[in-house]
């Protein structure tokens, strides 16, 4: 477990050098949830009734969506993972005596927590300064919040599962670009990234919430401001957990898998 | 008039390269097309739930915001198509390879333009397409000459004004060396946001696209004028006037090129 803590720590601190990224990407967040919630009033103004939240609780969730988007963006893969499987340079990795699914695991984790580390705060400051109702409300109460708090680090930990996936199949696939580009696509618009999942029609929601991908952004960012009852939220974190588990163990056993039976051709 | 046909010509011969040398990767370009077009569908998407909900906004209907998103889809691919060389400009100053652009007796737009045509944003094209013909089909338009105008106007005017936006990305590349990251909010943004018509977002920003980054007048007002919600003429013309963009843009950039002293590579 040391080992693996240490990747973690390594990682982590490589992430927060990179400030100015961090800076324009802050920029370009900001932008984002200012025309998202600027689309939603005009849909408000058109329809009040027809919301399935309130407003405010739907600007909630599209400030905390932009300030935490690197925890939960599926198109931010490591690059670095696909060129090894690619080009071959894995070899090393794989003569290191640790498993490589934990050892990327916690590269993945900690490349994610850096980036959202170094953008969440301002842009929660600012959204907190909005006017009403435009701007981030406080928590729904204390249980809420430490229940958003469980469900965040949940819902990265899922998606991060869901990398693995990605690059473990790509062991068997060689080319990682149709797999990614499917998986991304499907992770954005299932996950909730480009409307809250609460805005289509119930007979969809009902399957969708049951999928993995609504185990992701979906369930903290709608605790945070209390719109969903005690039993839903009971419901989520378990679906949560059982997706963790499920998606894991089979990465881990796919992973496994490919390490016995890779041939590397030198080079 | 000689120089222009050379200029032309060559820019043939820049596609036809480029065409063939993507060809030799059929697989790779094909799935790149189709995650182009998975990328809109996926706003696409969007558009169609809260449809399901809503009946209108700021009093368009679902298909004549579709109709608005596909016109601004289509303005932005063919600008990406053809003027993507801007767009990965930043690694042709680092690499150095600017400064070869610089040695050889043709102009340098033409050689940026000609260094890359990404005829795999067809996935989008294809997709801005079916949208628009539904568009058309749905919102009854009644179609007359003036309004086919408008159309050709549009194309015309959003593509110089998205070409104008990477010609000033990649000018500001000769001072930073670097791509800035923020200007993706006025290339993607607009192409993320123009989803809508501008005019839902707001007084303000609906000032700052007419008069700052003429987004409403290559979409918001002549979409005004095919739904007949205005009747006035100018608003024909308006998207032309759009390509007036490109002047402060080939500015920036002739005083780039001026003061460009090579990356060093």
């Amino acid at each position: 477990m040391k080992k693996y803590l240490s990747f973690f720590r390594l990682r982590f601190s490589m992430g927060l050098q990179y400030r100015t990224a961090a800076l324009a990407g802050m920029v370009t967040q900001f932008f984002w949830g200012f025309m998202e919630i600027m689309m939603f009033s005009a849909f408000y103004r058109a329809d009040a009734d027809a919301f399935p939240m309130s407003f405010s609780a739907t600007a909630s969730y599209i400030w905390l969506q932009q300030a935490f988007l690197a925890l939960f963006a599926a198109w931010v893969m490591e690059d670095e993972i696909f060129d090894a499987i690619i080009s071959g340079n894995i070899v090393y990795e794989l003569c290191r005596p640790v498993r490589i699914y934990r050892m990327w695991y916690a590269r993945s984790i900690a490349n994610r927590l850096s980036r959202a580390l170094l953008r969440c705060a301002p842009i929660l400051i600012v959204a907190a300064l909005l006017p009403e109702p435009y701007g981030i409300a406080a928590p729904a109460d204390v249980r809420h919040f430490l229940l958003f708090l469980v469900t965040l680090f949940l819902g990265l930990a899922v998606t991060v599962s869901f990398c693995m996936l990605v690059y473990v199949l790509t062991f068997f696939t060689v080319s990682p670009q149709g797999l990614r580009m499917l998986f991304v696509s499907a992770v954005e618009f299932l996950a909730g990234g480009v409307i809250p999942l609460p805005f289509l029609p119930p007979a969809v929601l009902r399957v969708v919430e049951l999928l993995p991908f609504a185990s992701m952004q979906n369930v903290p960012l709608r605790i945070y401001s209390g719109s969903m009852s005690d039993a839903q939220m009971l419901r989520a974190i378990v679906l949560q957990v059982f997706w963790l588990a499920a998606v894991t163990e089979l990465g881990s056993l796919l992973c496994a898998r490919a390490e016995r039976k890779i041939t590397l051709q030198g080079g | 008039m000689d120089k222009l046909c050379r200029g032309l010509r060559l820019y043939r011969h820049y596609i036809s390269i480029n065409i063939r040398s993507a060809m030799q990767y059929k697989m790779s370009f094909f799935l790149t097309a189709v995650g182009q077009f998975l990328v809109s569908f996926n706003v696409f998407l969007g558009i169609f739930f809260m449809f399901q909900r809503f009946s209108r906004v700021e009093g368009f209907t679902y298909s004549e915001v579709l109709l608005g998103f596909s016109i601004i889809l289509m303005e932005f691919s063919l600008a990406e198509m053809s003027a993507r060389g801007f767009d990965l400009f930043p690694r042709t100053v680092r690499s150095g390879e600017f400064d070869r652009i610089l040695v050889r007796p043709r102009n340098e737009i033409l050689q940026v333009l000609g260094s890359k045509f990404e005829l795999t944003r067809f996935g989008r094209m294809l997709q801005a397409l079916v949208m628009f013909v539904y568009g058309i089909a749905k919102s009854g338009v009644t179609w007359n000459a003036s309004k086919v105008v408008t159309v050709l106007f549009m194309l015309i005017g959003g593509t110089a004004v998205f070409s104008g936006l990477f010609l000033i990305y990649a000018a500001l590349c000769f001072f930073t060396l670097d791509g800035l990251e923020f200007m993706n909010v006025f290339t993607d943004g607009a192409r993320e946001f123009g989803k809508y018509p501008v005019g839902v977002y707001g007084k303000k920003i609906l000032l700052f696209s007419t008069f700052v980054v003429p987004y409403a007048l290559i979409q918001y007002y002549p979409l005004l004028y095919l739904l007949e919600r205005r009747t006035e003429p100018i608003y024909i013309v308006l998207p032309l006037l759009a390509c007036l963009f490109l002047l402060p843009a080939y500015g920036l950039w002739r005083f780039g090129v001026g003061r460009y002293q090579s990356s060093g590579s």
